[in-house]
C-alpha cells in the first residue's frame, strides 16, 4: 500500500490487505484497529500510557467528519466576522480541532468540560448544533444562550458543557468546583478544566490545583498549549513553559495535541487516574492557524512560514485523512465528498441562523435574576416594574 | 457584654421580640412561613402602618418587659452568631445539597463561631476548610452551584472577598444571564464586615457599595438576631446568588427568637419604629446608633419613623415609599462610605420615585471617605454617631 505512512506499524499490514476487499462494509464496522500515536507521551511523576490506541473504522471516519465540520465552521465564522455579521470578539479554534474530538472520544456526556473563550468547537463536540452556534455568534434568538452571551459564552447544560468564559483563568476554579460537586455526589465522573498557555501563569490555577489535590477531586486540568498567549510567545511569558510539570506535586502528561488519538489516549488515561488518585495536568501541544482573535492578524509575532509549516506537517485533519486512506476505509473522492457535504451543512446552518430574529427587547431584563425581578425591582407600587425602553 | 450593648445603644430586644412573636403565631410550622415585616396583605391595602396590636410610643422597653424571666416567655434566647448557625444548620438538615466553604469553618468552628460544631455533624466535605485562596474557593463555590449544589461561602472578613471580586461579579452574578438561563447560581456569600473595634483599615471595610452595581446578585444586611436567622435561611433557599452582610460588632447581640421555623423575605425592609415626623433609613449596625438617637429625639419631642432597609439590592421601595408619603422627610444613616455608597443609590432612587412627596432634600449620613484609622477616637469619628443623627433630624425637621 503506497499510502501507508511511516507512522503506522508493521502490525497493520496484514489488516490492510484483508480490508481492501471488504472496504465498503468496514466504514461502519467496529472491528478494532490499532493506531500508534505520532509521538510518545512524556510524563511528570507518572508513567505515561502506551502509544498504541485502539480505534475502529467508525471512529476514524467520525473523527474525520467532525474535524472537517469544525474546521469549516471556523472558516465560515471568519467570513461572517469580516462581513460584520459577527461582532466583538471571535476566537477561532482551527488547528486545534483534534483536542476537542479526541477528548470527546474518551469520555461521556456525564463528564463535565469547561473551557475559556475558544469554545465554538468544544460546544459542537458536546452535542451543540451548528444553528445554535451561528445564531449565538450573530446574536440571534436561536442561539444557545439566546443571543445574550456571544462567542465567549456558549453553554450546554444537558451535555455537561459549562462554557464559555471570558476572563482568562477564571474558569479553572469553576472547573474544580464542578469536580467538587462530582465528588460530593459520588457519581464517578470527571471534569476537564481547559485553559491555554496564557492562563497557565494565573495564580488562581495553582490555588485551585492545590485544593483539588488536597481533597482528591476528579479534576483534569488540560492546558491547550498553542504556544502563544495572544501575541506573547510562551518562552516570553513563562519561566518554565513545560506546563505539564508546573503542577509540581500533581502528576502531568504531555501529548501531541494535533494527533486526535494521542489526545484520546491521554484523556482516557487521565480519567482513570483522576477517579482513583485525584487531579492530573494534561498538556496538549497544539497550534492555532488564526490569530488570537479576529482582530489579531496572527502574523506580527510569528512568521507565515511557521504557520504554513505546521499546516503541512502537523495538521490534524490531514493526519486522519492519511490514516483513513492507508487503512483503505474510503477513497480520496469519498473524503472530498464528505468535505463538500460538511460545507453544505454549514452553509445551510448559516442561512437558517440569518433567518433567526434578534432577541425581543424585553429579553434585556430576563434571566438577570431567577425570579425575574426586572431592572428596578419592587417598584413603588409593588408591581413588577419593567423599565420602558426609549 | 452588657457594657458593649450599652455602648452601641441597643434597644432592648424584648420589645422587638413581642411583635415578631405575634406575627409568627399566625403561620404554622409545616408550611415554610415567609413572614413579612409588617402585617400588610399582598394586595397592598394599608399604608404600611404598623398594626401589631400595640403602638410603640417609646423607643425603649418598659420595665415590665424585661426578658429576665425565661419560663413565661416562649421561644429561646441566643446570640446572633448562634442564630446564624441555627439557621444554617436547619437548612443543611433540610437540603443535603447545602454545603459550606470557608477558611477555618470546619475544625476550628469558624472565626466567629458561626459554623461551630457543623463539621463534626456533617463531615469535612460538607463543611469544607479551604486554604487561604479566596479567588479560587469562591470560584469553586460558583462551579459547584452550576451543577446544583448550594454552597454557603464564608469570607472570614468581608474585605477579603475583594480578592474574589472577579468570581463574584462575572461568574456568580452574570452566569445566569450569559448562559441564557441555563445555569442558576444559588450561592450565599456571607461574612462579617463593617468597622469594628480598632481592627485597622484593611479589616474594617464595607463592601456593600462595591457589590451593589453587579447585576444578578442580591444584597441583604442582617442586624438583629431575629433577622439574622431568617435572612440566612431565606438566602440559602433563594435561587439567586445572595451576599449576606453581617457586622463584626453585632455577633454577640442577644435576643429571644421563636422556636418555630421562620424564613424572612429577602426583599423587604423592617419597620423598627413607626413615627410621623421623619423617616430614618438605616441598616446593619447603624440601626442601633439610630435607635439610641431616637431615644434622645423622643425626649425632645420628635417622632421618628425608623426603617431598617435590610435589602440593599433591590431596595424595598414600597415600604420606603409609604413611609416617605407619610412623613415627607428622609434621613439615611449608613456605615458605608459617602462616595458611591448605598446611601447615594438610595437617595437617587427616592428622589426619582418620590420627589413630589419630599418637603426637604434627603440627608445622607455616611462614614467619612477615609481608610479607617487605628486610633480609637479617630475611628469613632469615621462612623456616624448618635449625636450627629440627632442634629441632622433637628435640622431637617425645622
Amino acid at each position: 500500500m503506497a499510502q501507508l505512512t511511516r507512522r503506522t506499524t508493521d502490525l497493520l499490514k496484514p489488516f490492510s490487505a484483508a480490508l481492501s476487499s471488504t472496504r465498503l462494509l468496514t466504514t461502519t464496522s467496529t472491528t478494532p484497529i490499532t493506531v500508534e500515536t505520532s509521538l510518545p507521551f512524556t510524563g511528570h511523576k507518572i508513567d505515561p500510557p502506551s502509544r498504541s490506541v485502539e480505534t475502529t473504522p467508525q471512529e476514524l471516519m467520525n473523527f474525520f467528519r467532525d474535524m472537517a465540520l469544525m474546521r469549516r465552521m471556523e472558516i465560515a465564522a471568519d467570513s461572517l466576522y469580516k462581513a460584520k455579521l459577527i461582532r466583538g470578539f471571535c476566537h477561532l479554534y482551527d488547528g486545534q480541532e483534534a483536542v476537542s474530538v479526541g477528548m470527546e472520544a474518551a469520555i461521556t456526556k456525564k463528564d463535565c468540560i469547561i473551557t475559556a473563550y475558544r469554545d465554538h468547537c468544544i460546544f459542537l463536540g458536546r452535542g451543540g448544533t451548528l444553528l445554535e452556534c451561528f445564531a449565538e455568534l450573530m446574536g440571534r434568538k436561536d442561539g444557545c444562550s439566546k443571543g445574550k452571551g456571544g462567542s465567549m459564552h456558549f453553554y450546554k447544560k444537558d451535555s455537561g458543557f459549562y462554557g464559555g468564559h471570558g476572563i482568562v483563568g477564571a474558569q479553572i476554579p469553576l472547573g474544580c468546583g464542578l469536580a467538587f460537586a462530582q465528588k460530593y455526589s459520588k457519581d464517578e465522573n470527571v471534569t476537564f478544566a481547559m485553559y491555554g498557555d496564557g492562563a497557565a501563569n494565573q495564580g488562581q490555577l495553582f490555588e485551585a490545583l492545590n485544593m483539588a489535590a488536597l481533597w482528591d477531586l476528579p479534576a483534569i486540568l488540560v492546558c491547550e498549549n498553542n504556544h502563544y498567549g495572544m501575541g506573547t510567545a510562551e518562552w516570553r511569558a513563562a519561566k518554565s513553559p513545560a506546563y505539564y510539570k508546573r503542577g509540581d506535586y500533581v502528576p502531568g502528561l504531555k501529548a501531541n495535541g494535533m494527533d486526535a488519538f494521542a489526545v484520546k489516549q491521554a484523556c482516557k488515561f487521565a480519567k482513570e487516574h483522576a477517579l482513583k488518585n485525584g487531579p492530573i495536568i494534561l498538556e496538549m501541544d497544539t497550534y492555532r492557524y488564526h490569530g488570537h482573535s479576529m482582530s489579531d492578524p496572527g502574523s506580527t509575532y510569528r512568521t507565515r512560514d511557521e504557520i504554513s509549516g505546521v499546516r503541512q506537517e502537523r495538521d490534524p485533519i490531514e493526519r486522519i485523512r492519511k490514516l483513513v486512506l492507508s487503512h483503505d476505509l474510503a477513497t480520496e473522492k469519498e473524503l472530498k465528498d464528505i468535505e463538500k457535504e460538511v460545507r453544505k451543512e454549514v452553509d445551510e446552518a448559516i442561512a437558517q441562523a440569518k433567518e433567526s430574529p434578534m432577541p425581543d427587547p424585553s429579553e434585556l431584563f430576563t434571566n438577570v435574576h431567577v425570579k425575574g425581578f426586572g431592572v428596578e425591582a419592587f417598584g413603588a407600587d409593588r408591581k413588577e416594574l419593567r423599565a420602558v425602553l426609549p | 457584654m452588657a457594657a458593649m450593648l450599652q455602648a452601641i445603644g441597643v434597644a432592648s430586644p424584648s420589645v422587638a421580640f413581642s411583635d415578631h412573636y405575634n406575627k409568627s403565631s399566625v403561620s404554622s410550622i409545616r408550611s415554610f412561613p415567609v413572614i413579612r415585616s409588617g402585617l400588610r396583605s399582598i394586595s397592598g391595602s394599608g399604608h404600611g402602618s404598623f398594626k401589631p396590636g400595640k403602638v410603640i410610643t417609646k423607643a425603649t422597653a418598659t420595665q415590665t418587659e424585661k426578658s429576665a424571666s425565661t419560663t413565661s416567655k416562649p421561644g429561646h434566647e441566643l446570640l446572633l452568631f448562634e442564630a446564624l448557625r441555627e439557621g444554617l444548620e436547619e437548612e443543611m438538615d433540610r437540603d443535603p445539597r447545602v454545603c459550606v466553604f470557608g477558611e477555618d469553618v470546619g475544625h476550628y468552628g469558624g472565626s466567629y463561631k458561626v459554623t461551630k460544631g457543623l463539621a463534626e455533624k456533617y463531615g469535612d466535605l460538607r463543611v469544607l476548610d479551604t486554604p487561604i485562596a479566596e479567588n479560587s474557593f469562591t470560584g469553586m463555590g460558583v462551579g459547584a452551584a452550576m451543577t446544583g449544589l448550594r454552597p454557603v461561602i464564608e469570607g472570614m472578613n468581608m474585605g477579603f472577598l475583594l480578592l474574589a471580586f472577579n468570581q463574584i461579579s462575572d461568574n456568580c452574578g452574570m452566569l445566569h444571564y450569559t448562559s441564557g438561563g441555563q445555569f442558576t447560581i444559588p450561592t450565599v456569600i456571607r461574612g462579617p464586615g463593617g468597622v469594628g473595634r480598632q481592627l485597622g483599615a484593611e479589616h474594617s471595610q464595607r463592601l456593600e457599595s462595591y457589590f451593589q452595581s453587579i447585576p444578578g446578585i442580591q444584597l441583604v444586611a442582617c442586624s438583629t438576631v431575629y433577622n439574622a436567622k431568617g435572612l440566612m435561611k431565606a438566602a440559602i433557599r433563594s435561587e439567586n446568588p445572595v451576599v449576606l452582610f453581617e457586622h463584626v460588632l453585632l455577633y454577640n447581640l442577644k435576643e429571644r427568637i421563636p422556636d418555630e421555623e421562620y424564613v424572612l423575605s429577602l426583599e423587604e425592609a423592617e419597620m423598627v419604629r413607626p413615627g410621623e415626623h421623619i423617616t430614618i433609613l438605616t441598616y446593619s449596625r447603624m440601626r442601633y446608633h439610630v435607635m439610641q438617637a431616637a431615644k434622645t429625639l423622643v425626649n425632645k419631642g420628635y417622632d421618628p419613623e425608623v426603617i431598617d432597609i435590610r435589602s440593599l439590592k433591590p431596595f424595598d421601595l414600597y415600604t420606603i415609599g409609604n413611609s416617605v408619603k407619610k412623613t415627607h422627610r428622609v434621613l439615611i444613616v449608613e456605615e458605608c462610605m459617602r462616595t458611591g455608597g448605598i446611601g447615594a443609590s438610595l437617595t437617587a432612587a427616592i428622589n426619582e420615585n418620590f420627589h413630589d412627596y419630599l418637603d426637604a432634600p434627603i440627608v445622607c449620613l455616611s462614614s467619612q471617605d477615609v481608610p479607617t484609622p487605628y486610633a480609637g477616637t479617630l475611628e469613632e469619628w469615621t462612623v456616624v454617631q448618635p449625636a450627629q443623627i440627632v442634629a441632622a433630624v433637628e435640622q431637617l425637621c425645622q
